[in-house]
């Protein structure tokens, strides 16, 4: 798997909340900036995969793009819906299927928390109607108890979020580009406990894209491609503790995000140690620490040390969410998880701008959680 | 006392008491709730719906602050109050997600004891139901 595939263009257009565009266009544009990105043409590509909650099928961008007669999937895998996407390209072109292929993901939400259909989760409507179908629920719920379990304190919350405001300030694409104080987080208003409004991210637009290549082609149409050394989904396993679940086993067992980063690793053979920087789901500022535990980049417990000497922040050993992550972009589920790997690839490229690490990094990675109970990692390196 | 409950299938009166009903697996001892035709852990078939314990301890809470989308929520009340929500563990059981009686965060603390409860609450037609939620146990009650 190491080096079969590359990433030789990325496109991403700002997120944010679209008021004088709309979700297709931005899909569309981001398209061609990822085509402009890897010099090559539509009519090029041999196989386009990717996906949306609410923005519609990404199979009808064609009709702005061209009929070129070109497979093109649709995938929906709630926050994974990138990763998935990505990882059905991966399999197309080291199956032989393709030379080139296209990834999107893209998306546009209303204000406020998503709206939650319990019927179309296998629920009964009394989970709605009673006001148990809040996904911050969930995640408030997780922290609260990752706290407990491996005292930490609430103060790291405030720390997280501070950060991906402060690395979203320095990202032209950022949606929220105001850093905000630890102080100025823990003014705002307590919506979940211990969750605080400054520290949930807000469903909003976006739209990204990427094109992959054949890992033998790639230095001949660039001379600086980021390969795709494993990419990896995962669902749940029997006792994980998942969003929108009326009940937990009591024989607990591991999340998705532990099987995924851990096959992850595996397929790339590289090790947790070896990870430069990462982009880990941050649906709320609990999530982040949580993580950082379960992909295997701290022991649980040691993110008190990790954020107090500051290791996550952009010129730290393990920078974490350098392009402010969902808290400062938002979370638009089907462009998310392509968001991470933009930022990666910029990274690795050494063309990340005021935010580039200090050190141009060797090994990327990333991550995806989100109902109801995946998780995607993906590696890359250069 | 017997409003109907919000779902026969997930709670029932039972010499004028409420309890949850969850089903347990005859293969692996998996206990789920709600109760369904097949088991989450291995997949059987041969499950059985059982009533769950009236007691536990508190797992993880939360306290909803802000009013949750409608629909699928129906509020209980105009304008919006905080409710606690919370995972109840029933020892040997499931660890079961609820409302709690109580919305203050200083009442509430993981591991303490709790006990099964109703609440009445208004359904998508109008309606009121009996809803199942879970209270701190008061010293000396039981
Ligand atoms: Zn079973």
């Amino acid at each position: 798997m190491p080096n079969e595939v590359a990433i030789i263009g990325i496109g991403c257009t700002p997120f944010g909340r679209y008021q004088d565009t709309t979700v297709r266009r931005e899909a569309v544009r981001a398209i061609q900036r990822a085509l402009a990105d890897a010099q090559v043409s539509w009519a090029d590509i041999e196989y386009a995969v990717g996906g949306s909650m609410s923005g519609g099928s990404a199979d009808t961008l064609v009709a702005e793009l061209g009929f070129t007669g070109v497979p093109f999937l649709n995938v929906f895998n709630g926050c994974a819906t990138g990763s998935s996407s990505l990882s059905a390209a991966v399999h197309a072109i080291t199956s032989g299927a393709a030379e080139l292929a296209l990834v999107v993901g893209f998306d546009s939400h209303p204000r406020g928390a998503f709206a939650i259909q319990p019927e179309q989760l296998g629920l009964g409507q009394w989970y709605g109607s009673t006001g148990l179908a809040v996904t911050a629920q969930f995640f408030a719920l997780k922290i609260q108890r990752y706290l407990h379990e491996h005292a930490l304190p609430t103060r790291l919350l405030s720390s997280v979020a501070a950060k991906a405001f402060r690395n979203g300030a320095q990202n032209p694409n950022a949606w929220r580009r105001k850093p905000l104080s630890e102080a100025d987080i823990d003014r705002s208003p307590m919506l979940s406990d211990p969750l605080r409004q400054y520290m949930l991210c807000s469903p909003g637009d976006g739209a990204c894209a990427l094109v992959l290549c054949a890992g033998e082609r790639a230095k001949s149409l660039r001379p600086d491609p980021v390969y795709i050394a494993a990419t990896a989904v995962r669902t749940r396993r029997p006792g994980s503790f998942e969003v929108l679940s009326p009940s937990l086993s009591i024989d607990r067992g591991n999340s998705p995000s532990v099987d995924a980063a851990r096959a992850a690793f595996e397929q790339a053979g590289i090790g947790p140690h070896e990870v430069e920087l990462a982009q880990l789901q941050d649906t709320d500022a609990g999530a982040e620490l949580i993580h950082l535990a379960e992909t295997g980049l701290c022991a649980h417990g040691e993110q008190t040390e990790l954020i107090e000497r500051g290791a996550t922040e952009i010129e730290g050993a393990l920078p974490v969410n350098t392009d402010g992550g969902c808290l400062a972009n938002g979370e638009p589920i089907g462009a998310s998880g392509l968001r991470q790997i933009h930022e990666n690839v910029l990274q690795l490229r050494g063309t990340a701008g005021v935010r580039q690490l200090p050190v141009r990094p060797l090994v990327a990675f990333s991550h995806v959680y989100g109902a109801p109970g995946l998780s995607g990692c993906t590696i890359l390196t250069r | 006392m017997t409003v109907e409950p919000i779902d026969p299938h997930i709670m029932e009166w039972h010499e004028g008491r409420p309890r949850l009903l969850g089903c347990r697996c005859r293969t692996c001892a998996e206990t789920n709730f709600p109760a369904q035709d097949s088991c989450r852990r291995c997949g059987g078939a041969e499950v059985a719906v059982v009533p769950l314990a009236e007691h536990g301890t508190l797992w993880s809470w939360t306290i909803q602050r802000f009013a949750p989308p409608s629909p699928p929520y129906v509020p209980q009340a105009e304008p919006f109050e905080p409710f606690g929500i919370g995972y109840v563990e029933l020892p040997g059981e499931v660890i079961v997600e609820t409302l709690l009686t109580e919305a203050d965060a200083t009442a509430l603390r993981i591991g303490m004891p709790m006990r099964l409860t109703v609440l009445e609450v208004p359904t998508h037609c109008g309606a009121q139901a009996a809803t199942f939620a879970f209270a701190p146990v008061i010293e000396g009650e039981r």
